[in-house]
């Protein structure tokens, strides 16, 4: 007998509700994936405003279960049990989906496992390419985060193998965008203004590829400096600021960095298998690149299709099918969301 | 009926089972469902009106409160469990759920409202959203000045009637625009679980069709629009 497993996912500006069938053979079946998102209200603001995300998270919330239920033709009483992003996240939109999985856990009487989100974006995967190969690495790439994960136990074995020490890859691209009068978010915008530029117009640098940079550690913050340098220049000489060069050139810089680390940390730990996920996964560059590099290196790339990279509550009921499945004692219903939750925490 | 009430609008963390009756001949006089016995708390605010009479009957079957504003999120929920298993009930003999939407601190009033309407969804009752303000007033009757904390060095406030009714706010403002009392001060109250019921009954009671439960957030959000990108070169 499957057993249904609904997720809840708010932890930045996507409401999302999830529902998936855990299968006894291990496979784990998509049924729904309902998202409402506030990201329209944040744009002229140039990035998410906590409490514009909390305020829809909260209007959001039942009527998206609702739509997740009626996708899947399923009604409450078939859940056996309710996952939520416990965190990391902003913090007033967390409470929003841990308060409403404990009603609905409680109500339903069904345990409620408060899971890891960055766990929850590798996690996604299983329901497009089947149950994922351990050990495997995870590059997280969105908005918010940019990290390279091993993982040796989706359910309970996540290490940190690197991570930025600044902005998150998609900030670069949001704050890029901004300086090109690209609308936000950034990334979708300067994807489609590059595929008419050469990225190798102009040679922007590469974070943290020194000798003596931490190997597998991130920095996109000079790179983004460069860019408003070189753009700055130009509009002082006069020029017209060649978009179409600037975007793919710092899209190449971007890629380039985050491929090159990730197939150097699968290689030298003998890892045969590259999950790439997050929002800015999407990314036609990225994507192309790390195919690339991945088949001159022997390894497997797994990356979801779009709409499952991006915040959804799919990812979250994915990850609680393992995580129920492992067996994990599930939380209590006085758990309280961590906005900080570190990300060898897969269960609260 | 038997009502679930939940408030988070202030310091407290409040949920109750509440029994409400109402005259003979109404939907809810005639419920049958039978519940522990009704406690002897005397922390419900005010006394049930005469039973049999024009007025509908309030009583606290079970309450479980604890004051700490951050532990909104986190006690809600095992309240309403505790509140249940103390009333001898189960969740299923919930007729309705009533729910304060402030005004409050914004993080706090989210946990109930959300909490409210996912109970209400699952168990397919209806939710009843209640001005927390019209919860602490109703009870004691007489006119009433109703002040909560808003954080920020400011307060919520409005005033009622003889009757109970809302004569002015809800605002949020700074003490010293609040008017003088013209009757009972209520200063920085939580509101009862039985007081949430009162300040619903007649709609319960009518069966009409509650409204959302939108919080009264009575401020915009905080946010700015970004000032002209600074140049990086000099
Ligand atoms: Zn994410």
């Amino acid at each position: 007998m499957a057993r249904i497993i609904m997720g809840i996912e708010s932890s930045c500006d996507e409401t999302g509700v999830g529902l998936v069938a855990a299968h006894d053979d291990g496979t784990v079946e998509l049924l729904a994936d309902e998202v409402a998102s506030s990201v329209e209200q944040h744009a002229r603001f140039g990035g998410v405003v906590p409490e514009i995300a909390s305020r829809a998270h909260l209007e959001a919330m039942v009527p998206t279960t609702r739509r997740a239920f009626d996708a899947a033709g399923l009604s409450m009483s078939d859940v056996d049990a309710v996952a939520v992003t416990a965190g990391p996240g902003l913090a007033g939109a967390l409470l929003v989906g841990v308060s409403a999985a404990k009603a609905y856990a409680a109500a339903l009487d069904v345990p409620l496992y408060g899971v890891n989100h960055l766990a929850g974006h590798i996690a996604v995967d299983a329901l497009q390419h089947g149950p994922l190969p351990t050990p495997c690495l995870a590059l997280l790439v969105s908005g918010g985060h940019t990290q390279l994960l091993r993982v040796d136990d989706i359910a309970g074995a996540i290490t940190e193998i690197g991570s930025t020490v600044d902005d998150a890859a998609g900030e670069a691209y949001d704050k890029v965008a901004r300086l090109l009068d690209l609308p936000y978010p950034g990334g979708p915008p300067i994807d489609k203004a590059a595929r008419d530029g050469d990225p190798h117009a102009i040679a922007f640098p590469r974070g943290m590829t020194g000798p003596r940079d931490a190997p597998f550690d991130f920095s996109f913050s000079g790179l983004k400096t460069a860019v408003a340098r070189w753009v700055e220049s130009a509009q002082g000489r006069g020029e017209q600021v060649p978009v179409a060069d600037v975007a793919a050139s710092f899209q190449e810089a971007v890629a380039d960095v985050l491929t090159a680390k990730a197939v150097r940390a699968a290689t030298e730990a003998g890892i045969g298998t590259l999950v790439v996920s997050g929002g800015v996964a999407a990314n036609s560059r990225l994507s192309a690149l790390a195919r690339e590099r991945c088949a001159e290196a022997g390894i497997e790339l797994r990356i979801p299709r779009p709409r499952l990279c991006t915040d959804n509550g799919a990812m979250i009921a994915a990850l609680g099918a393992h995580v129920a499945a492992a067996g994990h004692k599930p939380s209590s219903l006085d758990l309280s969301a961590n906005p900080g939750l570190p990300v060898d925490t897969v269960l609260v | 009926m038997l009502i679930l009430a939940l408030d988070t609008a202030t310091p407290a963390v409040t949920a109750g089972i509440v029994r409400l009756t109402g005259p003979a001949g109404t939907a809810a006089s005639t419920d049958t469902a039978s519940a522990g016995t009704v406690s002897s708390d005397t922390t419900s605010a005010g006394t049930t009106a005469v039973a049999g009479g024009a007025v509908p009957v309030v009583e606290q079957v079970a309450a479980r409160v604890t004051v700490d504003p951050r532990a909104h999120g986190e006690l809600l929920t095992p309240h309403v469990l505790d509140a249940v298993a103390d009333a001898g009930i189960t969740l299923a003999d919930l007729g309705a759920v009533a729910v304060g939407v402030g005004p409050g601190p914004y993080t706090g009033l989210r946990a109930g409202l959300v909490t409210g309407a996912a109970l209400a969804h699952s168990l397919g009752v209806p939710a009843y959203p209640v001005c927390t303000l019209d919860a602490i007033a109703a009870g004691p009757g007489g006119p009433a000045l109703v002040v909560t904390d808003a954080r920020r060095r400011e307060v919520y406030w409005a005033t009622y009637d003889a009757e109970g009714t809302r004569t002015d706010g809800p605002h949020v403002g700074s003490r010293a625009d609040v008017p003088e009392p013209a009757g009972r001060l209520a200063d920085h109250e939580q509101p009862s679980p039985v007081g949430i019921v009162r300040a619903v009954a007649a709609d319960v009671l009518a069966a009409r069709e509650p409204g959302p439960l939108t919080p009264l957030y009575l401020r915009r959000p905080h946010a700015a629009e970004p000032a002209a990108r600074k140049r990086v070169t000099a």
